[in-house]
């Protein structure tokens, strides 16, 4: 079938271990050879890829991603979310259950991952914990499980109940998924906008407490430990966008104790304080909130030192008219699918000397192997073909204009990016060509 | 702090993005135009149009600017959310366009939610006046009580500098939290030199608000911050903003209410202010309120002055340029 040579670049796979120059030959979607510069020569291929002087690396995957279909197509579909999913150097991503309806039944899940909405990557989706994610009665794990769910959440809407998070933990665990937990105790955030601290008190706005986030994420560490001694069932709990250094200290000490906890930061939450909100800027709205600078130096603190599992963008599309209201009136969100890369590459890799494989790890096989994904993630030969090319040198700034999103709510609009996508390559198809004619 | 490209000149969104020199400008204009005589006062912008867009209620803020546009000649429409297409859920953008649309030149704007003047300001291109936006900011309210403040100790109400009020410590006292009022206040006051001491119960007053700037201070004694003082502001508990606290009124007007007694005990000689409305018997003891130590009523007299001033400005009415300090 087709026939793909990626020649002269640096590959980057973490999973086997790879750190040098390499030509990558892709074959029937899958990765038929690594092989030294040259040695692929003779291979007759439908289309060669020059990637001197770039790194070649397991096409990123994203595990927090709001499509908005079905209901909701104004701000996105999966046809245009996968879009600037695969601009941003993603080939997978996983959608979550917050659409309209909520994605809470095996009907919506398959409708959702049919072939026929588009998707240019690799679509997975965590469909609700709860029924219509409203935290009274748990969906059908089992039947969602065998229609393709690679987790469980209610993300938005966290599980408050004990009971109810317990049952969706056990009934995950059964299953070996696990259930993904938006840290907020809703009880404590009521008309709350932003961070909780001294700006919040001088803009006039209401703050999100460290402990609204910080009751959750050790509740549910609490509840995996009960169900280890009660059920001798090892649960799995992955944390969303962990944004506070409470959280995250509790997070470390549950990791140290043995427990299955996963998290993932954002890149905004590495990247900016609440000092973005500047004069109510709209833009950097989201949930959780933008922190501190000493919460920032915390997931920096915990992506360093391996605390944190992986990256997640939390993309969350909304149009410019939902966006353009009174701060407090403004939906909570922020696209961020084009810009995880060029920020952690920035803030992470060079800002904070980061390897490049790791940053290449913590958005590639390291979420792979939070919803134990297999043949991605990785290029090692006989796995799928998903790729991503570029340039790690490439300095630039995001043009919120040029998105493939249909919305353009991000406050990095015009920021600096480092590292800048040349192909985007899923299970052998070329998805997105980047800023130069390739050759 | 606040990018002024993005935003016409005149408009008044915060007052922490006001220099000293404007504010001293704009107290100079507020002289300027009450010497003037009432005819050529009435010159001032004369055909021109002015919007009042007013999502809260309000007495002293809406009347004052209203009769300080006329007062100056310049037609005035009232827009509020109880009679208008924003009760059928038109935003506020589409609002402020449609205003502008109409031949609005300025829009004064109330607004419950902080910061939606910057909005209205961002999205129309016109001079916005903020009337007061949720618990953020009532810029124009700092600067009249800066100039009732100036007036009452006989100091020059016409030009200040940084050492305006050297010496002068105002405390205000009570429900800090939800004050745009005091924010406002505490942001412009110790620019000029002032001390400001900040007093009320943790609930309505947190550590956060030494957020506001060098020259605030908190002291939770009202007594003690009384003996310290030369003026003293006093807020209203703002049921409407108060939302889950559990607040014992007795307990609080013993320990926070301005009573004659107090008063007399710890500031006789100081200036008692009130941004309005009040609530006598809670807050503030009636006849402090009516006695001689009160300037609440210049307060309200000086806003009519000041507002004035301020619509000159954002229109760009002749002579405001030409007020140097």
């Amino acid at each position: 079938m087709s026939y793909i040579l990626i020649l002269g670049g640096r590959v980057v796979d973490p999973v086997s271990g790879v750190d040098a120059e390499r030509d990558v030959l892709l074959r029937d979607g899958r990765v038929a050879a690594v092989e030294a510069p040259g040695a692929l020569e003779g291979v007759q291929v439908a289309e060669r890829i020059d990637a001197a002087g770039c790194v070649v690396a397991p096409g990123l995957v994203d595990v927090h991603v709001h499509l908005r279909e079905p209901g909701q197509t104004y701000k996105e579909s999966i046809r245009t979310g996968t879009a600037a999913a695969a601009a941003g150097g993603f080939t997978t991503v996983v959608a979550m259950p917050n659409t309209v309806p909520v994605n809470d039944s095996v009907a919506g899940l398959e409708w959702m991952l049919d072939a026929a909405r588009g998707s240019l990557v690799k679509l997975l989706a965590m469909p609700a914990a709860t029924v219509g994610s409203m935290g009274a009665v748990l969906t059908d794990f089992a039947a969602l499980h065998a229609a393709g769910a690679v987790g469980f959440t209610d993300d938005g809407k966290p599980v408050l109940e004990d009971a109810m998070m317990r049952s969706a933990l056990v009934a995950a665990a059964r299953l070996g998924v696990p259930v993904s937990q938006h840290a907020e105790d809703t009880r404590l955030t009521g008309g709350c906008s932003m961070n909780a601290g001294p700006l919040a008190f001088r803009l006039g706005l209401r703050g999100m407490t460290v402990e609204a986030e910080a009751r959750i994420v050790e509740r549910d560490i609490r509840l995996l430990r009960e169900i280890e001694r009660a059920e001798g069932l090892r649960a799995h709990l992955h944390v969303q966008h962990v944004s506070t250094a409470r959280a995250m200290a509790a997070i470390r000490a549950a990791k140290a104790d043995g427990l299955h906890v996963t998290c993932e930061v954002a890149p905004h939450h590495f990247a900016l304080t609440d000092e973005a909100i500047g004069d109510y800027d709209t833009n950097a709205k989201m949930n959780p909130p933008l922190r501190a600078e000493a919460d920032r130096r915390a997931m920096v603190a915990g992506l360093m030192d391996g605390t944190v599992d992986c990256i997640a963008t939390d993309h969350a599309p909304h149009a410019l008219f939902e966006k353009e209201q009174e701060f407090e009136r403004a939906p909570n969100g922020i696209t961020g699918l084009e810009t995880a890369l060029g920020l952690a590459l920035r803030v992470l890799h060079q800002g904070e000397g980061m390897p490049l494989s790791r940053v290449v790890q913590l958005m590639s096989a390291a979420p792979a192997g939070i919803i134990a994904l297999q043949g991605r993630g990785t290029l090692g030969v006989g796995s799928f073909a998903d790729v991503v090319v570029f340039d790690a040198a490439a300095e630039w700034r995001f043009d919120a204009k040029t998105t493939r999103s249909k919305s353009r709510n991000t406050p990095f609009d015009g920021a600096a990016m480092l590292g800048r996508v040349k192909a985007t390559i899923c299970e052998g198809r070329i998805v997105y060509r980047g800023y130069k004619a390739m050759a | 702090m606040v990018e002024r490209s993005k935003y016409a000149v005149g408009s008044l969104l915060t007052i922490a993005d006001v220099p000293v020199e404007q504010v001293s400008a704009i107290l100079g204009e507020t002289s300027r135009l009450e010497r003037m005589p009432h005819t050529e006062r009435a010159r001032m912008l004369a055909g021109r149009r002015i919007a009042l867009l007013f999502y809260e209620s309000s007495t002293r803020t809406r009347t004052s600017f209203e009769l300080a546009a006329k007062s100056l000649g310049a037609t005035t429409t009232l827009v509020s959310d109880k009679s208008s297409s924003i009760e059928k859920g038109e935003s506020l953008k589409d609002t402020g366009l449609t205003l502008k649309a109409l031949g609005a030149e300025c829009i004064i704007l109330r607004h419950p939610a902080s910061g939606a003047p910057f909005l209205l300001a961002r999205t129309t291109g016109l001079p916005v006046l903020n009337a007061g936006d949720g618990m953020h900011e009532h810029p124009s309210q700092a600067l009249l009580d800066l100039r009732t403040i100036l007036t009452r100790l006989g100091r020059d109400a016409s030009r200040v500098d940084a050492a305006s009020l050297h010496g002068v410590t105002v405390v205000i006292t009570g429900d800090i939290l939800h004050s745009r009022v005091a924010r406002s206040n505490a942001l412009l006051l110790p620019r000029l030199g002032a001390k400001v001491l900040l007093c009320g119960p943790a609930a309505l007053l947190p550590e956060d608000a030494l957020a506001l700037g060098a020259g605030v201070e908190i002291v939770r004694d009202f007594d003690e911050a009384l003996r310290r003082a030369q003026v003293v502001m006093m807020l209203r508990i703002q049921k409407e903003r108060v939302v889950g606290l559990e607040i014992d009124l007795a307990d609080y007007i013993e320990r926070y209410q301005l009573s004659a007694e107090r008063l007399a005990a710890s500031a006789p000689q100081a200036l008692v202010m009130h941004p309005g409305p009040m609530i006598r018997g809670l807050e503030i003891a009636g006849e402090v309120a009516d006695g001689p130590n009160s300037a609440i009523e210049d307060q309200v007299r000086h806003g009519l002055a000041v507002r004035s001033a301020l619509l000159a400005r954002a229109l760009g009415a002749d002579g405001f340029e030409s007020v140097t300090v």
